[in-house]
């Protein structure tokens, strides 16, 4: 039963993070049509952000945790202005080479100019306790990562739903023409779009963080990947698709963990991939996707 | 209030509108008829600035506006219900009518005009918490101006606004469009039912292969049928 607990915790919490990552590649996808492979790289450049504080003699976890946040924000509204707005209305292979070249160049800063290997930050290593509560241990961290996932997710809705910038990006990621008809500025709805998505990057990067330890330059991309299967999972540009994608995907990770025997615990993401191909089979559009006839795509 | 002078409008190699002049007066409702392809709704779509001009000018209130964002000339008064109505289909009832007034900063007039065009279009009451995109053709119409006209726009630009709807429909929203007209609105609206458009219309302009063909009175296009079956088809 403890066993089962933990676990169930774990899948939670990976899945919860899953989640976060991949709201923020669905948001941007949603109004922009954009993957935005760099989206990794926000978390990175969070990360480090908290490592010069701490060089420069930050002590506050509190503080550290908003400066994350707020870097990763800060960071893809920047990445916006420099990197995507120049290529908006190209095609949509040049906006993903885009992405693509934003995230190695970012990488490579990093290495050039701090190192390509691991870099102790230990700010936030407080978070990072076990609660004993009976007889189980709780790891106080995926707690809070499964509490701050879902009370962001709240808020995201809420802001969706109830402010006029949240019904213009709704609207925005069917037609984004006849939005700017209303009065709403293009730059204004898909800067805010990617303020979201920094912002969730920023949160994941703070428990990140708190599990590590230590940054790498190439700490985000592969979370990105998983982000973005989750995406395709959920159906790509559906936000709360992004979410339930996450956590199935947490939940299909350590489920196998716990089934396979030892032996092909090697093979866990072989087999992850293997039951997501037979997702895709029988519902090519992901789980809450819609179905777009390509056929008679509107202009 | 609204003048086009030379307008052209191209896609690439292909040229939609060429060489359009036409005005509009405060208080007045001209229609713009002619028939599918004619180059009317590219012309809509270059007043509103979703679509560049290639040449020529249009001035809104004696301000050029040519070069002004589409997001800008509605916060100078100029609104646009666009071809096939474009309401948010993913957007309830409500948030589409909360979105029309995205420009204006008076909560509590827009409450009034909320609840004004819930009163006049009781359908939009009933189907207020519900997708757009449920809604019957007719009743997006209805939602489309009413939405339009929650930025309380000096000007409104109509796109077809019979498009696909059973002619009783297309009847009672053209009363609604001569009723806005009373109440001193300036209307542009492009049409290709000639005989609903030149109801409540002052004047009459007729496009065809993207040049301007006929101006003036409505009741010239009326009594010579030969005139409007030449250019409208009808």
């Amino acid at each position: 039963m403890d066993y089962f607990l933990q676990q169930l915790l774990n899948a939670l919490a990976f899945g919860a993070e899953y989640s976060l990552v991949a709201l923020g590649l669905a948001v941007v996808f949603s109004i922009m049509g954009l993957v935005n492979f760099a989206h990794g790289e926000i978390i990175a450049v969070s990360a480090y952000t908290v490592l010069f504080a701490v060089a420069l003699g930050l002590q506050s976890p509190l503080l550290a945790i908003l400066l994350a946040v707020v870097a990763a924000g800060v960071v893809a509204i920047a990445f916006e202005r420099v990197a995507f707005r120049p290529v908006r209305n190209a095609p949509v292979t040049t906006g993903l080479l885009t992405a693509f070249g934003v995230s190695i160049v970012v990488q490579n800063l990093f290495v050039l100019f701090v190192s390509p290997k691991p870099q102790a930050v230990s700010i936030l290593n407080g978070i990072n306790q076990i609660w004993f509560v009976g007889p189980l241990a709780i790891s106080a961290l995926q707690v809070m990562e499964l509490v701050v996932a879902a009370v962001t997710i709240v808020a995201l809705v809420l802001f969706l739903n109830k402010s006029t910038l949240g019904l213009a990006m709704r609207a925005a990621s069917r037609d984004f023409a006849t939005v700017r008809l209303m009065g709403v500025k293009a730059n204004r709805v898909i800067a805010a779009a990617f303020a979201i998505s920094g912002t969730l990057a920023g949160i994941a990067a703070v428990f990140i963080i708190a599990r590590r330890g230590s940054v790498t330059p190439d700490m985000g991309f592969s979370l990105v990947l998983k982000a973005f299967v989750a995406c395709v999972i959920g159906g790509f540009g559906s936000l709360a698709g992004a979410a339930a994608g996450g956590m199935l995907l947490g939940f299909i990770e350590v489920g196998l963990l716990v089934a396979l025997p030892q032996e092909y615990g090697g093979l866990r993401d072989t087999f992850t991939y293997l039951l997501i191909i037979a997702l895709l089979v029988y519902r090519p559009e992901g789980l809450l996707g819609r179905k777009v006839e390509l056929g008679d795509k509107e202009i | 209030m609204l003048t086009i002078e030379g307008l052209r409008v191209s896609y690439g190699a292909i040229t939609a509108v060429r060489d359009v002049s036409l005005s509009v007066g405060e208080g007045e409702l001209v229609a713009l008829l002619g028939p599918n392809g004619a180059g009317k709704t590219s012309t809509i779509a270059a007043v509103s600035g979703l679509v560049p001009a290639q040449a020529g000018r249009i001035l809104f209130n004696g301000e050029d506006v040519t070069r002004v964002q589409a997001e800008d000339r509605i916060r100078r008064g100029l609104t646009v219900t666009p071809e096939g109505r474009r309401v948010f289909a993913n957007l309830t009832v409500g948030e589409n009518l909360r979105l029309g007034a995205a420009i204006r900063r008076d909560p509590r007039g827009v409450a009034d005009d909320l609840e004004r065009f819930l009163e006049l279009f009781p359908v939009l009451r009933e189907r207020y918490a519900q997708p757009a995109g449920t809604l019957s053709g007719g009743e997006q119409q209805m939602l489309a101006i009413s939405r339009s006209l929650m930025s309380r726009p000096k000007m409104l630009l109509l796109d077809e606004p019979s498009l696909g709807l059973a002619p009783q429909i297309v009847a009672r929203i053209f009363d609604f469009i001569g009723g806005l007209k009373r109440e001193g609105l300036t209307l542009l609206v492009v049409e290709q039912n000639a005989e609903q458009a030149l109801r409540f219309a002052d004047r009459a302009y007729v496009m065809s292969s993207g040049t301007l063909r006929y101006s003036g009175p409505p009741g010239d296009l009326l009594d010579d049928h030969g005139l409007l079956k030449l250019y409208i088809g009808g």
